[in-house]
């Protein structure tokens, strides 16, 4: 009697996990919806379940059905078989070719994944303690080059305010970054202070920020709406406020919303004439 | 040079007849005697009490990282009754990581069932080395009692998590980003130094001191899984202690290792006066050991999993010398994976490849120990003793925990699940929960041996479901917390689409309270039997293997008596045909097994 509760609570721990998989499935307990190119992603991973939740299912029930039939009984002794080569050869085959069919959409995602396409506009993304700042090249399509050392209360990128190619980058400041349905993005990523990882859950995608580095990868965003950014690397106390929103517009919202955006350019002289006018109001004073 | 007469035991003359057992190759040396009080219980020189010693003390330190974990799951699920702040929680997240992984499973089975088991299973008196032994306990209570020291110092204990990244453990918007990390580096240090000296121990004790006629592939797989682990453990800590230093000259004397140029908080837009440093640097130091960290932890409860199904199953592990084999197999693996760790940290994008296809490959030689243990039940005759079922428990966690891995190690998959819940799934059942089951099955397997009397049996059981199912319960629903895009390590998600809704945060925190309170009974067992248990007969499980064949039980200074036992075969002659008995320990020899059909081992 208590080895048949044995054996059945055994049996309802297999079956309530898989219950649970397609309850949560069903619950929504389950992949944001997606919106970016991505469902090579998605397709890896469900390729993963499948396979690992056949393997999972076969020797686990393998498992219980040992325990009913080989329970202990006084008059019987167990096979005595310390080896079997042929046995051991073919499992260790099968795991082989398992692991082959799992490794290869994985290895195939990740060589997507590290290749840009040429045709894809640069963001840069710029994370500090703790928030999102990005960057945009502007009409001549290039970012102008930074160094930590020039950042500045007027100069929160660091650029070189004598590179031509800076001048016309459109700098989004603590606020929420747009992109374009369907057009490929290449994040560049930096870091003034700490790790940072730029992750939207409806992207799948996430990398890295290290400062001293700048690192990348690239999407397509598939779908329009409001998506979270979360940092998902651990950067001190308030990490987990350290939420934005990236918005995907049709391409006339996209450029509207391009059209108003300050150039560093123009940045740069809005400081000089408040600068100016601070001055003034502090002579009158 | 040395003069025979010298030793009090004389090698006792090779009788010519008895062709299985080779010969020793030293005489016998005598033992270290405790005189006092103090050197008997306290700073004992005996491997079988250092054992206890280290299990009573990684136990302890194992308590304090359960309630800190309970803490968080309060905070995570129940937000308003503000039991953490975003200090305290990342102060509490980043200690229970590094005790549970470190100072509990670690030294639990390394120094705790390794100084139990090692000497009395290959036959030996004691540790090669008894007084480093000794020292080895008392500098990991010294590594302790600084750990915890952190919380008595300015800022409290580091918050930066157990993985310590530069420059964020460092800099000022981590808590205890000075005196609390400090103390946490010294106190890594002082454990890296307390285990290499039992760590050699526990390497020179299997390789010199078996008796006679244990070869090596004799050896119960306990033993083998210690060993091996001890010899990951000794290549593998060294990294982990540059890497530490390295972070603590940074940190004090602000030497730039691993600080880039970079802005702090504090510094209000001015720039550190650091650079040059790279923080990949350290992930790197760090997970060169901290992959292999795994199977230090991993390799020592495959080992004694196997036994406890051998045992209770009463039938011969299956695949023996592939056993062996894929524990070495791990161990060499283990070295060459650690940077599946950093797929999306930022390092040269074509290590993907060769990581991801690494990794797998460990899961050839992990799948043949799954498949042989399977097999080993397989035309067993299996007695669901308490043992066993944790020795279950641990199989069907670990074989979710295992094939979870398969999403974690593959780079392309691995690139929407890192740093989410799955991440905290995954590791909880592999390094977590399966080896945990595996220590509570290894206590109530060889309580006998520690005290001589037997835990309640009833209790065992009770205590087994709830803490199998309950740990089954709060982990395996977080793997869908990550697929929805929870990330790991956040105090609270606000109204964030991501947050897990539907209760789910407050059933794992509930099944929590309920795991957590439930050890009590574990305790209360372990006290109540240690006193007035029902009193163990010699060998009560009918075991082959050679820790149950003392003259005395629980075995006395010296194990063996006035003769060390001989080894006649492995440990895993059950069943056997012809046999008067369905065991035959392994210092038995042909004579005294009768027409008992075993095969050669």
């Amino acid at each position: 009697m208590n080895v048949a509760l044995v054996v059945v609570l055994f049996f309802l721990v297999i079956v309530g996990t898989v219950a649970f998989h397609f309850f949560a499935w069903d619950t929504g307990w389950w992949f944001s919806p997606l919106a970016s190119n991505w469902s090579s992603i998605d397709n890896a991973i469900i390729i993963t379940f499948w396979v690992t939740g056949f393997v999972f299912v076969v020797l686990s029930l393998f498992l219980v059905y040992c325990l009913w039939k080989y329970r202990y009984q006084r008059n019987r002794r167990s096979e005595y078989k310390p080896e079997d080569k042929k046995l051991e050869t073919i499992l260790v085959v099968v795991s082989a070719v398992a692991v082959a069919v799992l490794l290869a959409p994985g290895l195939s995602v990740w060589n997507n994944y590290i290749k840009v396409p040429k045709d894809a506009v640069t963001v840069e993304v710029l994370a500090y303690q703790w928030g999102w700042n990005y960057r945009l090249p502007g009409e001549d399509g290039v970012l102008g080059k930074t160094n930590i050392r020039n950042i500045s209360d007027d100069n929160p990128y660091g650029l070189y305010l004598n590179d031509p190619y800076g001048k016309d980058d459109l700098i989004v400041q603590d606020a929420d970054l747009h992109l374009q349905l369907d057009v490929n993005v290449k994040f560049l990523l930096r870091s003034i202070d700490v790790l940072h990882n730029f992750y939207v859950p409806e992207f799948r995608a996430k990398m890295d920020m290290v400062p001293g580095l700048v690192t990348y990868y690239w999407i397509t965003p598939t779908k329009t709406g409001e998506y979270e950014v979360l940092c998902a690397e651990l950067c001190g106390i308030a990490h987990y406020a350290m939420i934005g929103i990236i918005s995907v517009d049709e391409e006339e919202n996209y450029f509207n919303w391009l059209d108003q955006q300050m150039s560093f350019e123009q940045i740069l002289a809005q400081n000089k004439i408040e600068n100016k006018i601070i001055q003034l109001v502090e002579k009158k004073k | 040079m040395y003069d025979e007469s010298n030793y009090k035991i004389e090698a006792k003359a090779y009788s010519a007849s008895d062709t299985s057992v080779s010969p020793a190759e030293e005489p016998e040396q005598e033992l270290y005697h405790s005189k006092s009080w103090w050197t008997t219980y306290v700073f004992s020189q005996d491997a079988k009490y250092i054992g206890i010693q280290y299990i009573c003390a990684a136990t302890a330190i194992a308590l304090v990282g359960l309630i800190l974990s309970v803490l968080m799951r309060v905070q995570l699920a129940y937000p308003e009754l503000n039991v953490l702040d975003p200090t305290t929680y990342y102060q509490s997240l980043t200690m229970h990581g590094m005790i549970m992984v470190i100072f509990f499973l670690t030294a639990l089975f390394l120094g705790g069932f390794g100084n139990l088991l090692i000497p009395l299973m290959i036959g030996a008196r004691d540790m090669v080395f008894p007084y480093v032994n000794m020292m080895s306990f008392w500098v990991f209570v010294l590594s302790l009692l600084v750990l915890m020291a952190s919380y008595l110092v300015p800022g409290g204990p580091t918050g930066a998590g157990w993985t310590l990244y530069p420059p964020q453990s460092i800099t000022s918007g981590t808590p205890g980003n000075l005196w609390g990390l400090i103390l946490m580096l010294v106190s890594v240090v002082l454990f890296i130094v307390g285990f290499t000296m039992g760590g050699l121990n526990y390497v020179i004790t299997v390789l010199q001191s078996r008796t006679r006629g244990m070869t090596l592939m004799r050896m119960p797989l306990s033993v083998w899984g210690i060993f091996v682990a001890t010899i990951i453990a000794l290549l593998a800590f060294p990294a982990l202690f540059v890497g530490g230093l390295m972070l603590l000259l940074d940190a004090v004397l602000g030497t730039s290792f691993y600080m880039p140029a970079i802005i702090a908080t504090s510094n209000l837009g001015k720039d550190l006066s650091t650079g040059g440093g790279s923080p990949i640097l350290f992930q790197h130091l760090f997970w060169f050991f901290g992959h292999p960290e795994v199977y230090i932890v991993a390799l020592p409860a495959f080992g004694i999993v196997s036994d406890l199904f051998s045992v209770h199953a009463r039938k011969n592990i299956f695949g023996y010398r592939m056993m062996v084999w894929s524990i070495i197999a791990i161990a060499v693996l283990s070295f060459i994976v650690w940077a599946h760790h950093m797929y999306v940290a930022g390092m040269t994008p074509w290590f993907g490849f060769f990581f991801a296809s690494t990794t797998l490959m460990i899961a050839i030689p992990t799948g043949i120990k799954m498949y042989n243990w399977l097999l080993t039940l397989w035309r067993g005759n299996i007695r669901f003793t308490v043992p066993m079922l944790f020795a279950l428990g641990f199989f069907i966690t670990f074989l979710n925990g295992g094939l979870t891995g398969m999403f974690m190690g593959n780079v392309g998959t691995d690139i929407a699940l890192s740093d989410t819940y799955f991440v905290v799934a995954h590791f909880h059942f592999t390094i977590g929960i399966a080896p945990v089951l595996v220590v509570f099955g290894a206590i109530y397997h060889w309580f006998p041996l520690m005290t001589g009397r037997m835990l309640n049996e009833g209790l065992g059981k009770l205590h087994f479901w709830i803490t199998f199912i309950g740990a089954y319960m709060i982990y395996f629903p977080m793997h869908y917390q990550g697929l929805q895009g929870v990330p790991r390590r956040y105090f609270e998600m606000y109204d964030s689409v991501h947050a897990t809704s539907s209760g789910l945060n407050e059933f794992i925190t509930i099944i929590t309270i309920v795991v957590a309170v439930a050890q009590l009974l574990f305790f209360y067992n372990v006290i109540n039997s240690a006193l007035s248990g029902k009193k163990a007969k010699r060998n009560p499980w009918n075991a082959n293997s050679l820790e149950w064949q003392t003259p005395e039980m629980p075995p006395k200074h010296g194990n063996w008596g006035r003769e060390q036992p001989r080894v006649y075969r492995w440990a895993y002659d059950y069943g056997v045909p012809g046999a008067d008995k369905d065991y035959i320990p392994q210092n038995l020899s042909s004579k005294d097994i009768g027409k008992a059909n075993v095969e050669k081992t």
